[in-house]
């Protein structure tokens, strides 16, 4: 079924396709419509789920985590500051390897107070150990919320599914509701990795020793390196979960296909812009303006930040004359967080590297205007000089 | 779950932590205690019936280190101290005596 409806019902939506059995949520900008829709489904009977209410984001995680300790198929989703006072509970999701969904509706961080869009809500949250992926319009919101359960069940990893506030939650646009019967098959309930069971009582993340040591069985237990360890290894293995799912969803779907980066005219391309989120969607306008001047600019749309792509990275870009990475966040007093990513990658390649030019834009919601883009994609594709170091922040006034 | 997802679910997770309680668990959690339980076995239910009852120290336990005997018995190699036996007893048969006391007892 297609409708027009906004990021936030196209999210909700695809919880409900996913049947979570347990959502926690408290309400904060840009988030709130897809929550309040939420607690409409379950309401109006809908969706056969519990939903809690909770007094904060800390206690929404804690009881997702407590939730899918148990078994249950669970879900939160927040914004912002919201996401910073879960912080805690989100590194331990990760930690305890708890299936959780969450979406991340992408807003600023205070201080100064923000409820605009930009990204370093969730890029604060980038070493958490959750998987991370970013979303450019509202199908790709809906698709990949149904593959983030999909993924965090098999890889026993929390997914955190991040969109565009406003851009994406509050406007309006088509997209397709899947078929819930092919989503029932394509998504059946995966049996988690433990569950807590009455009849076999046990210890869940207590204090673990910095050695490997023996249990009360004379076994031989993992230390807390040896945990988080397989954590990381297992993230890092989950680049290739993260493609087979998408395989699996274009082959019942018909939708996917670039599920780590999504290229737009890059084939040919010697200059290609990279960012996260929409951005890389009004980024096409710009591409097509200046392929019609002869520039040859590509665009492309990093969907997995976490585990990062590097391996792909090397390959899609490696060989180009000048990256442009854009960014609506950054690692405060070194560059844009996914500039530094990228070039980290790209250290990494074997024969020749592109020159890497880093701006920062659209900070706290200050608008992107189309021929903002077009003129730093010239200027960076055109330019003779080498690009310096620093970040350039595009768009200040004063 | 498919054959396929099984065995892909199987490769990840390894390592989490999860353990049975018992002591030892949390390591030799006796030497952080500054207190130490002490049952009264004039007081102790088990004790006093002579037979299997109450057991809430047993119960309460966050260690698992208290026997579920007649009396009932603690292992203060792993015995943190908490003292949550000592409030859960309903007779109040456990009291938390400071270790250095406990030292100035033993060496008379
Ligand atoms: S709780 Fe008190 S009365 Fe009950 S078994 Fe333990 S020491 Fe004895
Ligand atoms: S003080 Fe009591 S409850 Fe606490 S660890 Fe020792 S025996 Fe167990």
């Amino acid at each position: 079924m297609h409708i027009i409806d906004s990021g936030n019902t196209a999210a909700a939506n695809g919880v409900k396709l996913a049947r979570a059995e347990v959502i926690a949520a408290y309400p904060i900008t840009p988030q709130t419509p897809l929550t309040e829709k939420l607690s409409e489904f379950v309401d109006g009977g809908e969706m056969d789920a519990q939903y809690i209410p909770v007094e904060s984001e800390h206690s929404a995680l804690a009881v997702c985590i407590a939730a899918s300790s148990a078994g249950a198929r669970a879900f939160t989703a927040t914004s912002a500051n919201g996401l910073l006072y879960m912080s805690e509970q989100v590194h331990w999701a990760a930690g305890a390897r708890l299936p959780i969904v969450m979406c991340v509706v992408n807003r600023g961080i205070g201080a100064p107070w923000t409820v605009w869009n930009d990204h370093q809500d969730a890029i604060s949250q980038r070493d958490s150990g959750w998987i991370q992926i970013y979303c450019c319009d509202h199908q790709q919101i809906i698709d990949t919320v149904i593959q983030a359960f999909k993924l965090a069940e098999t890889v026993s990893i929390p997914v955190m599914v991040c969109y565009d506030g406003y851009i994406l939650s509050h406007t309006y646009m088509p997209f397709e509701i899947p078929d819930k019967g092919r989503v029932d098959a394509f998504l059946p309930r995966i049996s988690p990795e433990y569950r807590l069971d009455p009849e076999n009582p046990v210890n869940l993340n207590t204090v673990t020793l910095p050695d490997i040591r023996l249990d009360i069985h004379g076994k031989t237990a993992p230390g807390y390196m040896e945990i988080r360890h397989n954590l990381h290894t297992d993230l890092r293995s989950s680049i290739s979960v993260v493609e087979e799912i998408d395989a699996g969803f274009k082959k019942n779907f018909g939708r996917g296909g670039n599920p780590l980066i999504e290229p737009y005219r890059c084939d040919d391309a010697e200059f290609v812009a990279i960012c996260l989120g929409s951005l890389s969607y009004q980024l096409r306008l710009a591409v097509d303006k200046l392929r019609n001047d002869g520039i040859p600019v590509g665009v492309a749309g990093i969907r997995l930040y976490r585990p990062f792509p590097d391996q792909a990275v090397r390959e899609a870009f490696s060989s180009k004359k000048r990256l442009i990475v854009i960014e609506k966040a950054l690692s405060y007093g070194n560059q844009g967080a996914l500039c530094g990513d990228i070039r980290a990658a790209l250290y990494a390649a074997t024969g020749s590297r592109p020159d890497i030019s880093n701006y920062i834009i659209g900070i706290g919601g200050r608008e992107i205007q189309t021929n903002m883009l077009v003129d730093l994609l010239e200027k960076a594709c055109t330019g003779t000089e080498k690009p310096g170091t620093e970040a350039e922040w595009i768009g200040l006034r004063m | 779950m498919d054959k396929k997802q099984a065995d892909k679910k199987r490769e990840f997770a390894r390592f989490i932590s999860k353990s049975e309680p018992g002591p030892g668990d949390g390591g030799r959690t006796g030497s952080w205690r500054v207190a130490r339980p002490v049952i009264d076995l004039e007081k102790c239910i088990p004790a006093k019936k002579g037979r299997p009852a109450c057991f809430k120290c047993w119960a309460f336990c966050p260690d698992g280190v208290v026997t579920k005997t007649v009396p009932p018995e603690i292992d203060y190699e792993y015995c943190k101290g908490c003292g949550i036996c000592a409030s859960e007893c309903p007779v109040c048969a456990i009291t938390m005596m400071a270790e250095t006391d406990f030292a100035k007892k033993k060496a008379g």
